[in-house]
Parts: structure tokens; sequence; C-alpha cells
């Protein structure tokens, strides 16, 4: 069982590797292999690079090919966590309202600080949109959350409704904002909604990468109790686990990830649906596994996707949200439908 | 020794138990019974620990259940409700290593290993164990449960009582399994367990437990051993039907019949 998982940890690893190197070389401009390294080699000696490719490479494909590897990660990663605290395997931040109260938040401060003096905005800019980010997605999931509970258990009729209705509040408050803000804003909000990664710079990937390893230490740490929390709440406690403050902490360690990196590449629905499903046949719900390897073929499948955008109507770009929905709401119909008919023999994965 | 003392607990203006003191000695197998709505299942959740009474106290090993930590708890007692159920899958294996969770921080040890391996032979399911526990049956599931439970309180605290409580432990399994499991609890009461279990069928109650405890409507009407308090008259008060009690011509113990 243990060599297996080595094993599958290892071809895990090889694919992200592999499609990380595709989607750094495919695009508008292919650059080859070659020239990936002697771009790196100018990098280190601080030169400045050759010519054209090493510059696209260095400054726009690399930071957006990592930022895209790293978000992919976190809704994962975060679709693992919300899974195990709802008990339910059809709940991810795009559903639950996390992302959208997000964008709503990080929208307002992107509308509002237009107006704030230069030299205030360029000290608050780059953590004011996260933290407002981080504020209105974890009002959107305490919401969902708090409603949907109905004597201790998640009904699951309930959670999608509140998740629709505020989804809705999120989406029509950043809609709002769009509407307020001058054109190039504007702009960025309907671009923003759809998620991308088109604006992706080396400081957002850095970000992102910190935020998501720290989060990703802590939730491991979690794992056990959250393996716990499968036998059910009151089976939990039994354990010695805190139930009530391990809940409150996985909400807010999945919020915080899920809101920096929607603060930076917009909504991206659906990821935390399909990848942690995907595993969990192959290799069970063990947390301590399920993370980590739902964190790489997080970010395997978002560069895949990411690369799509990138390359099915080139020149132009598709938002990566229309391309994750896309393939993703069916799979999400699919989960439903399946739920439905096995929900009287014990639930979906028997 | 586990002791309530003037246990009330009650949800809004409905009370719910009603000055229940009790003492469960080690050594024991104390059975709770009652009809459905006595209260069994609730003051089972109060003497685990899982619910606050509303007043009065608990106290295990002379110690005030309130001021004992949950993580401190989870390694001398262990609880098997009623049909936990998964809601993802997991080997069979997995969910007995569970029981082991209070006792590591991250990684299992070898001890834990050897101890899972051991109580997943006591319940003979060891040809259950990669097989992913949503699809097993209900009494299948109720013996990986009871693995897990016993895993968790393998090994005998170095001072004071290991407890192990049962909220309608038979309810899944088949009538072999039902004899086997009372044997194998009843057997582990002689190393220093305090062994509580809320039953249904009294026959069976009456087989296995040194001590019976009658709850009715949140109250204790009558408590000790089976011989000395189970009669028609009882029976009758807690449940309100009409019995006939025989001796058991097995075992010499009482045994009722309806009529």
């Amino acid at each position: 069982m243990l060599q297996k998982n080595k094993y599958f940890f290892t071809v895990l690893v090889l694919i992200l590797i592999i499609m990380l190197l595709c989607a750094v070389s495919f695009g508008a401009v292919s650059i080859r292999i070659s020239e990936m390294f002697s771009a790196v080699w100018h990098f280190v000696k601080s030169e400045k690079p050759a010519n054209i490719y090493e510059a696209v490479f260095l400054q726009i494909r690399l930071p957006r090919v990592l930022l895209c590897a790293v978000t992919g990660a976190i809704l994962s990663a975060s679709g693992v966590l919300m899974q195990g605290l709802f008990r339910n395997p059809i709940v991810e931040p795009g559903l639950v309202g996390t992302s959208a109260g997000a964008a709503f938040g990080a929208s307002v401060v992107f509308v509002l600080s237009a107006g704030m003096a230069p030299h205030i905005k360029a000290i608050t800019g780059p953590f004011l949109v996260p933290l407002f980010a981080f504020a209105g997605g974890l009002l959107a999931t305490y919401i969902v959350y708090s409603l949907s509970k109905n004597m201790r258990k998640v009904s699951i009729t309930s959670l999608l409704l509140i998740g629709i209705a505020v989804n809705a509040i999120g989406l029509s408050g950043t809609g709002f904002m769009s509407y307020l803000a001058r054109d190039p804003q504007a702009r960025s909000i309907t671009f923003w909604s759809l998620g991308t990664f088109s604006g992706a710079t080396w400081s957002q990937f850095f970000i992102t990468a910190v935020v998501a390893g720290i989060i990703f230490i802590i939730a491991l740490r979690y794992s056990k109790q959250l393996n716990a929390l499968l036998l059910g709440e009151e089976e939990a406690s039994y354990l010695g686990v805190d139930t009530d403050r391990l809940k409150r902490r996985v909400m807010i360690i999945n919020t915080a990830m899920v809101s920096v990196a929607t603060a930076f590449v917009g909504v991206i629905s659906f990821m935390g649906l399909i990848v942690p499903h995907v595993l969990r046949l192959l290799i069970g719900s063990d947390n301590k596994k399920l993370l980590p390897a739902s964190m790489i073929a997080g970010a395997v499948l978002l560069t895949l996707a990411d690369l799509g955008a990138r390359l099915l109507l080139a020149p132009a770009e598709i938002p990566i949200g229309i391309i994750t929905s896309f393939v993703g709401a069916p799979i999400f119909i699919l989960l439903l439908k399946k739920f439905d008919i096995l929900q009287e023999k014990g639930g979906f994965y028997a | 020794m586990l002791s309530t003392q003037g246990i009330y607990y009650s949800i809004g203006k409905k009370e719910i138990l009603k000055n229940i003191s009790i003492d469960f000695l080690p050594g024991e197998f104390n059975m709770i019974l009652g009809p459905n709505g006595s209260g069994k299942s609730t003051f089972l959740k109060v003497f685990s620990g899982e619910i606050k009474p509303s007043k009065g106290e608990v106290f295990v090993d002379n110690k005030a259940l309130s001021t004992i930590k949950k993580e401190a708890l989870a390694k001398v007692r262990a609880v098997m409700t009623q049909q936990p159920e998964l809601s993802f899958p997991l080997s069979v294996e997995e969910v007995v290593m569970m029981g082991r969770y209070p006792h590591f921080d991250f990684n299992p040890a070898k001890k834990d290993e050897i101890i899972c391996a051991e109580a997943i032979e006591k319940m003979q399911i060891v040809h259950l164990k990669g097989r992913n526990y949503l699809t097993l049956s209900g009494g299948e599931k109720q013996r990986v449960q009871f693995a897990r439970v016993l895993a968790q309180i393998w090994e005998q605290p170095a001072s004071g009582n290991r407890y192990l409580f049962l909220d309608e432990p038979l309810a899944n399994l088949d009538i072999n399994y039902q004899q086997e499991f009372l044997k194998l609890a009843k057997a582990l009461v002689q190393f220093k367990t305090v062994l509580v279990a809320v039953m249904h069928d009294i026959n069976l109650a009456v087989q296995y437990a040194d001590k019976l405890f009658f709850l009715k409507a949140g109250e204790l009407v009558v408590s000790g051993t089976p011989s000395a308090i189970l009669s028609e008259k009882i029976i009758k008060e807690v449940f309100d039907v009409d019995t006939r009690i025989i001796t058991n011509p097995v075992d010499g113990t009482p045994f009722m019949l309806y009529v």
C-alpha cells in the first residue's frame, strides 16, 4: 500500500514537471528549452535577456505558469479542506461563496483605491486587496456554513441554495463596483470575475506561494483531525478532537489561501471539485495523502486549463474561469446525479 | 470508577434527565435499559462528556469530568455510538487506526500498528482489512467500529481505569456475533475497565450484565443485579408490558417471556 503510494506521488510529480515545461514552452510565441536555460543563465549573471524570447520567458511566461500552478494547488487543497469540513464531496470554494465573496472584497478596494492619494496607495496597495478579499471570502463562507447547518448536520440542498444566493450577492456586488468604476478598472473587473492569469507578475507569484506553503504545512497538521471528522462530529470528539475549534481554524486558513489567490487571478470555479473527487477514487480519503496529492494534481490541471486558455483562440485569450466551468460544471452535474441515486445505498463512494 | 452525581439535563423547558446519581464500578458489566425516549442515550452522552449537564457533575476516577481535557480523556475513554457513517471512502485498516489517533501525533508508531492488527484479529475482520468501509454490511461495519474503539483503549493506563461506553452495540449484529461480542466485552471488564452499555434486548442484558439500571422518563427507577431486581412488576412499571419471568434453563438467569 505504502509502496504503491510512493510510486503514485513520483508519477504525479513527473507529470507536473512535464506539464510546467510544456506550459512555459507553448504560447503565442514558443520558447525552446535551450532559450529557457540561456535566459536563466543571463538572469543569474544579472545580464539583460539576449532576445525577445528570453524576455517573454522571464517576465511573462514563467511567472504566469508558476502563479497558475500555485493557484491550482490552492484551489484543490481548498476543495479537500472544505469537503472535509462540510463532510460532503460537492463543496468547493466557487460554490459556497468563498471565491465570489473574495472577489467582491477585492473589487471594492480595486475601485475605491483609485481615488486614494498615490503615496498611500503605494504602501497599502499590495496588501489591501488580499486583505479585503479575505474579509469578503470569510464572511461569505461563514454565512453559507451557518445557514446551511441544521441540527449539527449540513443539509446539502440548503447548502447549494444558500451558496447560489451568496454567490449572486457577491457577483452583483462585483458588478456594481465595475459599474462605478471608470474604464481601465472596469475592464479588469469583468475579466476578473471570469478568472485570468494574463496579468501575472513575479510578486503575485511569491505572495501566493508563500501563503500556500505556510497554509499547506498548517493544514497537513490538521489532517488527522480532519480524518476523524469523517466519522462524524460526535465520534471525532470522542477521539479527543475539539471539533468547533477545528472547524473555525480550517475555515479561516482555507479562506485565507483562496482569498489571496482570488485577489490576484479572479474567480476560478470547479477546480476544487474535480481534483479531490478523482483522487479519492484513486488513493482513498486519508487527508494526509489526499491533501498533497490534490495540490500537485490541481497544479497540473489548472496549468493545462491555462494552456488551453492561451492556445484555443490564439493569439486571443479566453478567461480561464470559462474553461474550468465548461469542463467542471458537467462533472458537477454528474456528481449530483450519482449522489441522488446512491444516497440510499450509503453515499457516493460505496 | 465513574460516578454521576445529581445529573439534570433539559432542552428548553423539557427535562430529559432528572437527578440521576449512579456509580459505575470497574470489573462489572453495567447495562442501562429503558423504553425509547427514557433518556438512555442522552445520559450516555452526558457521562461521555459530549454534552454538559444542566446541573450535577460527572466524576472520572474522582476527578470532575469538566476539568479533564478532551485529548487526555480520549486516551482512556472510548465510546461506540450507533452506526457511525463515513462521509468518504477509507479502508477498514484506516478506520481502525483512527482509534489510535489520541495516542500519536502525526505518524502512527510501530506500537499503534501492532495494536490495530491485534484489534482487527480480535474482531475477526482480517479478511476485510483492505476493503472500502462504505461497501461493508451493517454488521461488518459494527465489527470494524468495535475494533476501532478497542484499539483506542487497548492498553491499560498506568494509573486509574479505562472506560468503554457502548450505545446499543448489538443493533446490526447477527445472533452469533451478538453473543461473541458480549463475551468479548465482558472479558475486558477484568482488566481495570469501567464498562457501560445502553441495551435494547432485556434477555441478552440479563444474561451478561453484572448490574442493571432501569431508566424511565429521565429518572432512575431501580438498579441492582439482574437476579435481585428483575421482576414482572418492574418490567410492567418501566416498559408497560405484561411479562412472565422464568428461569433460563441454560444458565439459571432470569428469562423474560411476553404474555
